[in-house]
């Protein structure tokens, strides 16, 4: 692992290419990621990332390049390694191995500088729960280093958006799942990030404020703004997203926009092709019940 | 059926000590522990048998309906002492009534409290061994005992869960619990005054709680000893219909837990009122000391230390109402000024995996603990206050105010300090939010008292300047060692207090993510 730039790839010199033909899938080791002077730095670029638990190899040497300003999924079944790969790109988990880059700021050198840049929603972690809604917002936007008055400004918005308003004071260890997400949606999105890294933002939320938080996803990204989300749903990703990395086994088996990844069949079928351990309907003969 | 569910709680047993070598070696200790106490329980009882049988029989009934009321009590107060085996849990699987009902059961004595019990109530028959017949009764008495301790702790925790499915509830009993901890010793001095004033109270009891279900049982194979056929079938017959009423008791609410999922009704609540995050300052800094003053007040774990610091006065004055002498009483400040200083040493275990917020929005690791020293010294400043000048208004001697009020803050201060640097690098199990303050996550005792202990001593070696100064001023009475000692101690606290932060914030800041890990164990 060496070999690994220790500089942000922004800053190389080296004249290829990137992102126009899909990323290598694999976990075999891709070059470090280099741009030109005019090339766009991507959004995230994660370079060999690997974590091992124990015995078990929960990520396998990863490479992704998210472009700026894509709505980028990551798809895979469970257990493939997406929350301990996002985790380590956010700066909550230490890689055994690799880099990440957020806009060409290295996340595990300089780790203030780049967590400025994202909002993260972390799936499976608690929240501060006996804060109410509203102080729950409040108290992320304070710990960014946001002034009160702009602060005090967001949060109404953020809760109107996220149809919390009407249960602001409420104590979020009282709310429902779906509220719970959607108040942890909104404390990623007080300070404005350049980047977005969404874990399952979708769980338990309910159809027509999911539309919503996808409205302003989309409103975020046709702004000019990156989002990453994670998903097993493979219709929404399709759907809602541009651009797509197929996870399996701790390695990345595909990459690339949406169109290119599904290559004609749909996202879920190729998702399938890939990932393989499709096993026969006859197995379970005595379930039939006729 | 039943064995599946013996091999359940079994194995989950087994799995649980696979996650922390900590937690083998706590249930090691405990286990030791107990051996010990159950090989003095049964000596004890085999010597009583060469005394009267009136005697062994006081002592069986009162030390068996002692452990009625605590099954019956305890698993009630810390709720959900033990949930693996909780009927909730069965809800999907179709499972026959009477099956899991004494699958739960046996399932309830497997682990430590369930075959201490089981040990001492068989052991109990030791005291009978010279007359063949109570031992024999006295063998079968142990096993409907046992029976009915499980039964009667499944019977109070379920219908507490019953309520305590509400969370205000849950919150309130877990604040309210403490007080009958704290006050503890001042309830024994008066069971033992009573004692004291009468001389047949211990027998009057037991012959009371002979006749009550709780001693019934006990009661058999001393009543069989002395003779009295009559009154031990009667006795038996009580203790029997208790375990068939309390097993009917427990089928009922069984039954209806498992066709009724716990609903929590909720009042929905508009915003507006921020609370502390408008009167702390708009900073980093300042929004960690609101949340944490926040979760002082609405986060049962904080609360509990924060109800027990009106009580610990109390528990002192009667603790020395015995010897009449209550200087000691002069030193309340500097105690309440370590208990809550070095309270806040698992703060960030406290904080579970909310602790990713921080992580996430990247706060740096001076803001996390100025915020947190600041938010325990809103609540630890006045009170140590108050407690130090509080016994020298009653007892006087003010010309010791001076050194006691030097070693009170210079205890609050480096004790601050300390917890700042502690709570960035040691991490260990404490209760997770939502729960009892009174849980403690199995074998987790090791690593927290070995943590605690360093730390008290850490403690005592930081503050020992302004102490021995202290002590040098109230053994000579001269007033300039009291001075200096309040001098050294505020001056010498306010340094290491600084040091921590900066010392904690730097360890922080190198292990944010490794301190998410360590407390994202504790599930």
């Amino acid at each position: 692992m060496s070999s690994h730039p220790s500089q942000p790839p922004a800053q190389q010199p080296d004249d290829q290419n990137p992102g126009q033909p899909p990323v290598p899938a694999g976990g075999a080791q891709a070059p470090a990621p280099a741009y030109g002077a005019q090339a766009p730095v991507p959004a995230l670029a994660v370079r060999g990332l690997a974590k091992r638990f124990g015995e078990k190899i929960a990520v396998n040497g990863v490479n992704l390049d998210v472009p700026a300003g894509s709505f980028y999924g990551l798809v895979g079944p469970n257990g493939a390694g997406k929350t301990t790969s996002l985790s380590m790109a956010t700066g909550l988990l230490r890689p055994d191995y690799g880099q990440v880059w957020v806009h060409g700021v290295d996340v595990w050198a300089e780790p203030l500088k780049a967590k400025r840049l994202m909002g993260v929603l972390p799936d499976g972690v608690r929240l501060f729960d006996r804060l109410t809604g509203e102080q729950l917002v409040t108290y992320a936007g304070l710990l960014r280093g946001m002034d009160r008055e702009t602060v005090a400004a967001r949060v109404p918005d953020l809760l109107r958006a996220m149809d919390l308003a009407n249960d602001a004071g409420t104590l979020v260890v009282d709310y429902s799942a779906g509220m719970t997400k959607k108040i942890a949606l909104a404390t990623a999105l007080i300070h404005a990030p350049k980047l977005l890294v969404l874990d399952e933002p979708f769980e338990a939320v309910d159809p027509v404020s999911a539309a919503n938080i996808r409205d302003i996803l989309h409103d975020y990204v046709a702004s000019g703004g990156t989002v990453i989300v994670s998903s097993h749903v493979m219709d929404l990703v399709q759907r809602m997203c541009d651009h797509v990395a197929v996870i399996a086994g701790g390695n990345v088996l595909a990459a690339g926009t949406v169109d290119e990844v599904r290559a004609g069949a749909s996202l879920e079928e190729r998702f399938v092709q890939l990932v393989g351990g499709r096993t026969q309907a006859e197995g379970l003969e005595w379930l039939r019940t006729s | 059926m039943v064995a599946h569910l013996v091999r359940l709680k079994l194995t989950l047993l087994r799995n649980g000590f696979k996650r922390s070598p900590w937690q083998l070696v706590g249930v090691i200790l405990g286990g030791l522990y107990a051996i010990g106490v159950l090989a003095l329980l049964i000596s004890g009882l085999f010597f009583l048998s060469y005394t009267e049988p009136e005697m062994a029989r006081m002592v069986v009934v009162l030390g068996g309906s002692a452990a009625f009321l605590g099954w019956a009590l305890i698993p009630m107060m810390a709720t959900g002492v033990d949930m693996t085996l909780d009927p909730a849990r069965f809800v999907t699987y179709a499972v026959p009534m009477r099956q899991l009902l004494l699958g739960l059961a046996i399932g309830g004595l497997v682990g430590i409290p369930g075959v201490v019990t089981l040990v001492a109530a068989l052991g109990q028959a030791a005291a009978w061994w010279q007359h063949p017949v109570a031992l024999v009764a006295a063998v079968l008495c142990a096993v409907i005992a046992t029976l009915t301790c499980v039964v009667l702790s499944r019977v109070t925790t379920s219908a507490s869960t019953t309520l305590a499915s509400s969370r205000r509830f849950k919150d309130l009993s877990g604040v309210i619990g403490i007080i009958p901890l704290v006050l503890l010793g001042p309830i024994m001095i008066g069971i033992t005054e009573g004692f004291r004033s009468s001389q047949d109270f211990l027998p009057s009891l037991a012959e009371g709680l002979a006749w009550s279900p709780l001693g019934a049982v006990w009661a058999v194979p001393g009543d069989l000893a002395l003779g009295n056929w009559g009154a031990a079938a009667a006795r038996l017959l009580i203790a029997v219909a208790f375990l068939a009423v309390m097993a009917w008791l427990w089928k009922l609410s069984l039954a209806r837990a498992l066709v009724t999922p716990p609903y929590n009704a909720v009042s929905r609540k508009a915003g507006g009122k921020l609370g502390w995050f408008s009167r702390m300052p708009g900073t980093p800094a300042g929004a960690v000391a609101a949340r944490a003053l926040i979760y002082w007040f609405k986060d049962p774990r904080y609360g509990a230390s924060l109800v027990s610091i009106p009580l610990i006065p109390v528990a002192v004055f009667f603790g020395l109402s015995q010897t009449g002498d209550f200087t000691f009483m002069l030193w309340l400040g500097p105690m309440i000024a370590f208990l809550l200083s070095f309270g806040i040493s698992a703060d960030i275990a406290y904080d579970n995996t909310a602790f990713a917020l921080h992580v996430s929005t990247g706060v740096s690791g001076r803001d996390d603990r100025i915020g947190r020293a600041v938010a325990c010294a809103v609540i630890a400043l006045p009170a140590t206050v108050v407690l130090t000048v509080l016994p020298f208004v009653f007892i006087g001697e003010w010309h010791l105010l001076a050194p006691v009020s030097g070693v009170a803050l210079g205890v609050l201060l480096t004790g601050l300090g300390l917890s700042s640097v502690v709570s960035a690098r040691y991490t260990y199990n404490v209760p997770l939010p939502g729960e009892s303050p009174f849980k403690t996550p199995p074998g987790s005792t090791a690593r927290m008292m070995l943590v605690q202990l360093g730390g008290l001593g850490v403690l005592v070696l930081l503050s020992l300047p302004e102490l021995v100064l202290a002590l040098i001023g109230v053994f000579t009475g001269d007033a300039l060692w009291g001075w200096l000692a309040l001098l050294v101690g505020v001056v010498l606290g306010a340094v290491l207090l600084v040091v921590g932060i900066v010392l904690g914030g730097r360890w922080y800041d190198r292990r944010a993510p490794e301190l998410l890990q360590a407390v994202a164990k504790n599930k």
